[in-house]
C-alpha cells in the first residue's frame, strides 16, 4: 500500500472493522457528520451508522467507551488531539486502565482511543503535546505508535480485535506521508520492529521520528556506518527483549523522541538497556536526542527547532559510532 | 478487614428499592459505598465479604476491595473509587445495551458530592443528548463526606440540575421504599421504553461515617445522628407492614434470624478463603490475546 497515505490507511481500516464486526462502532467531537478533523472518519456515519457525534466531554467519551466495552461492544473513541484527553485521563488511568486487573482477570475491556500528536506549524504550547512518555507509569494501559500507514493498519486492527484498553497515538506529520519502507510481515502490536538491520549503532525511535532514523541511517551507510534501526511500536508496555538484544548486539545506543527530555520513552529505553549493560559487563555507550524540557511555542520556527531535525540526528549517530564500547 | 469500609446502614430503601423496580439482566454501577447494590444486585454476601478482606475467593479474588468490585454475571458493573467517576461508565453501558437493541437499562449510584464533579455533568448531557436508557439514582445524604450540602452546592433539590439537561428530575423520601420505588417505576419505563434518562434525588441518611474509621462528629452531632433513627428505613417498612397485618412480630424475627445466620455462614466462609498467592500478584495486568 505504497500510495496510501496514513490518512486513508485509518480510514480504510475503520471501514474494513466496521464492516466485519458489527460490535464496533466510533463516538468522539466531530466524527459523524464532519468526518472528522482529519477526515479520518469520513463516511463512516453514511455507511455504517454506527457512528456518535459526541458533546465536548472527554470525561464522558472515554466513560462510554468503558461501560459500552463492559456490556459487549467494541468502541473505538477519536480526541481530536491527544491534548484534548488530558481532561479525562481519570476515565482512562483510573477506570479503564485497571478494569483487568481490579477484577481478579474477570473482566475485559476491549476499548481503542484515536488521537494525533505532536508538534505542528502554529499548533502552539497547548496542541502540540506528546503525552505517551507521561503513560509509562500506568500498567494496564498500551499504547501504541504507528510509524507508517501500513504500521497504522496493521496496529489498528489488532488494537480493536485486543481485550485490552489501547490509546492508539497518530504522529500527525506524518498523516499525508505514505509507506518508507514496503511489505513489512504482520507482527504482534505490543511488539518492536527492527526495521533495518546494522551492527555498530542501535538507534531506537517511535512514531514520527522513525522515518528520520531511517534517513539519517542512510546517510551513514553511504559511509560505511551500519545503523540498527529499531521501531518501538508499542510504546507500552515496551518490548524490553527486542530493544535489549539489539542494543547489546551493536554495543551502542541512540533514543529518538520528540517528547520533552526528562523521564519518558527516552529515559526509560536508556535506563533499560544500562540494567542490561551493567549486568552482562559490558560497555554500551548511551544518548539520547529529545526535545529540550520547554513547552512548545507557537512560533513556527521555534516550535520546529523543539523537534530533533535530520541534522542532529546524523551528527549524534557519528559521534557515538566513534566511542568505544565492549 | 485490611482496608477501609463504607457502611450502607441507612439508605438501604435506595438499593433494594431500586432493584424491585428493574429486571434481573439490567446493569448497575455503583460508587465508593458498593455493598448495599451489590446484595441487591444478588451477589452472595459470603464472596462479597471475602472481597472486601482481599481474599481469593472475593469475587475479584481480592484484586478490587469495596472500591471497585465487580461482577458482571450479576449485571454489577463495579463500584467505583473516584466521586463521580463511574457516573459517564453507566452512560455508556447504557449506550452499548441500547446500540445492541435490547430493552435493557442501566443505573447508576452516586452522591450529592457527586453531582459537583465535571463526570456528572458531562454523563448526563450526554445521556439526554443520546436519549440513552439510564436511571440517574442520586443517595442524597446530605454530606459529601464532612462538608454539608448546602455548603458544597446552592440547589436544594439535586433533582433540580436535571432541567440543565432537558430531562425529568424527581425528589423522594429515600428512607421510604415504597417512595423510592414510587419514584423509579416511571423512570425505569421511560429508559425501558426508549424515551431517555431521569434523575432521582432520594433524600437519605448515612447513619456511620464516610468510612469505618470516622465517627463523623468532627462535622455533626450525635444528636443529629440520632434524629436518623426515626427515619429508619427497615423499621418504617416494617411497621408499615405489620399495620397491614403483613407481617407478623414473629415472621419479622425469624427474618432476622434467618439474615443473621446467612451472614454468620458468610463470615465463616471469606475467613475459610484463603489469600491469594503472592506468584499471582503480576497476574492479569493484560487479558491475553493473539497481538501480546
Amino acid at each position: 500500500m505504497s500510495a496510501v497515505t496514513l490518512q486513508q490507511a485509518l480510514r480504510a481500516t475503520h471501514f474494513d472493522l466496521m464492516e466485519k464486526d458489527p460490535r464496533v462502532f466510533v463516538m468522539g467531537e466531530d466524527v459523524g457528520v464532519l468526518g472528522g478533523a482529519f477526515g479520518i472518519t469520513a463516511g463512516l456515519l453514511q455507511r455504517f451508522g454506527r457512528v456518535r457525534d459526541a458533546p465536548i466531554s472527554e470525561t464522558a467519551i472515554i466513560g462510554a467507551a468503558t461501560g459500552a466495552a463492559l456490556v459487549g461492544m467494541r468502541p473505538i473513541c477519536e480526541m481530536q488531539f491527544v491534548d484534548f484527553l488530558y481532561v479525562a485521563l481519570d476515565q482512562l488511568l483510573h477506570h479503564a486502565a485497571l478494569a483487568h486487573y481490579a477484577s481478579g482477570g474477570a473482566n475485559t475491556l476491549p476499548l481503542v482511543i484515536r488521537a494525533n500528536y505532536g508538534v505542528g506549524p502554529g499548533s502552539g504550547p497547548q496542541d502540540s503535546g506528546t503525552l505517551y512518555g507521561a503513560l509509562l507509569q500506568f500498567p494496564g494501559l498500551t499504547v501504541l505508535v504507528p510509524s507508517s500507514p501500513s504500521e497504522a493498519a496493521s496496529l489498528l486492527a489488532q488494537a480493536v480485535h485486543d481485550p485490552n484498553p489501547v490509546l492508539f497515538l497518530e504522529p500527525r506529520e506524518l498523516y499525508p506521508t505514505t509507506d518508507p519502507l514496503p511489505d513489512l510481515p504482520l507482527l504482534p502490536m505490543t511488539r518492536a520492529r527492527v526495521l533495518r538491520r546494522g551492527d555498530q549503532l542501535t538507534c531506537v525511535a517511535a512514531g514520527g521520528m522513525v522515518r528520520k532514523a531511517l534517513a539519517a541511517a542512510e546517510r551513514l551507510a553511504a559511509d560505511g556506518l551500519a545503523v540498527e534501526v529499531v521501531d518501538v511500536r508499542c510504546v507500552m508496555p515496551l518490548d524490553q527483549a527486542t530493544i535489549i538484544a539489539s542494543a547489546l548486539r551493536t554495543g551502542r545506543l541512540l533514543v529518538l523522541d520528540e517528547a520533552p527530555r526528562g523521564g519518558g520513552l527516552a529515559a526509560e529505553v536508556i535506563a533499560l538497556v544500562a540494567e542490561a549493560a551493567t549486568a552482562s559487563s559490558r560497555r554500551v555507550p548511551l544518548r539520547r536526542l529529545t526535545a529540550p524540557p520547554t513547552p512548545i511555542a507557537y512560533a513556527p520556527h521555534l516550535a520546529a527547532a523543539a523537534v530533533p531535525d535530520s541534522a542532529a540526528i546524523e551528527a549524534i549517530m557519528r559521534e557515538l559510532a566513534r566511542e568505544p564500547q565492549s | 478487614m485490611p482496608g477501609h469500609t463504607s457502611p450502607y446502614v441507612g439508605q438501604e430503601a435506595i438499593a433494594v428499592g431500586l432493584a424491585a423496580e428493574v429486571a434481573h439482566n439490567d446493569v448497575v454501577v455503583s460508587h465508593h459505598r458498593p455493598t448495599g447494590h451489590a446484595l441487591a444486585a444478588g451477589l452472595e454476601p459470603a464472596r462479597l465479604l471475602a472481597e472486601l478482606m482481599g481474599r481469593e475467593g472475593g469475587y475479584c479474588r481480592g484484586r478490587a476491595g469495596k472500591h471497585q468490585v465487580s461482577s458482571l454475571e450479576h449485571g454489577f458493573l463495579g463500584a467505583n473509587g473516584v466521586v463521580g467517576g463511574g457516573i459517564p461508565i453507566a452512560a455508556g453501558a447504557a449506550l452499548g445495551l441500547q446500540m445492541r437493541g435490547t430493552d435493557r437499562i442501566a443505573i447508576a449510584y452516586f452522591g450529592d458530592g457527586a453531582t459537583n464533579t465535571g463526570a456528572f455533568h458531562e454523563a448526563l448531557n450526554l445521556a439526554a443528548v443520546w436519549t440513552l436508557p439510564v436511571v440517574f439514582v442520586c443517595e442524597n445524604n446530605g454530606y459529601a463526606f464532612s462538608t454539608r450540602q448546602q455548603d458544597h452546592q446552592r440547589v436544594r433539590d439535586i433533582a433540580e440540575r436535571a432541567a440543565a439537561y432537558g430531562m425529568p428530575g424527581e425528589v423522594a423520601d429515600g428512607n421510604d421504599i415504597d417512595a423510592v420505588r414510587a419514584a423509579a417505576r416511571p423512570a425505569v419505563a421511560r429508559a425501558r421504553a426508549g424515551k431517555g434518562p431521569t434523575l432521582l434525588d432520594l433524600k437519605t441518611h448515612r447513619w456511620y461515617g464516610q468510612y469505618d474509621a470516622d465517627d463523623s462528629l468532627a462535622y455533626r452531632s450525635q444528636a443529629e445522628i440520632e434524629s436518623y433513627k426515626a427515619h429508619c428505613p427497615i423499621e418504617t417498612f416494617r411497621a408499615r407492614l405489620a399495620a397491614r397485618g403483613e407481617l407478623s412480630a414473629e415472621a419479622f424475627a425469624s427474618l432476622q434470624r434467618e439474615i443473621e445466620t446467612s451472614i454468620a455462614r458468610a463470615v465463616e466462609w471469606a475467613l475459610a478463603s484463603p489469600p491469594s498467592p503472592l506468584s499471582e500478584r503480576d497476574r492479569h495486568v493484560y487479558a491475553a490475546s493473539d497481538a501480546r
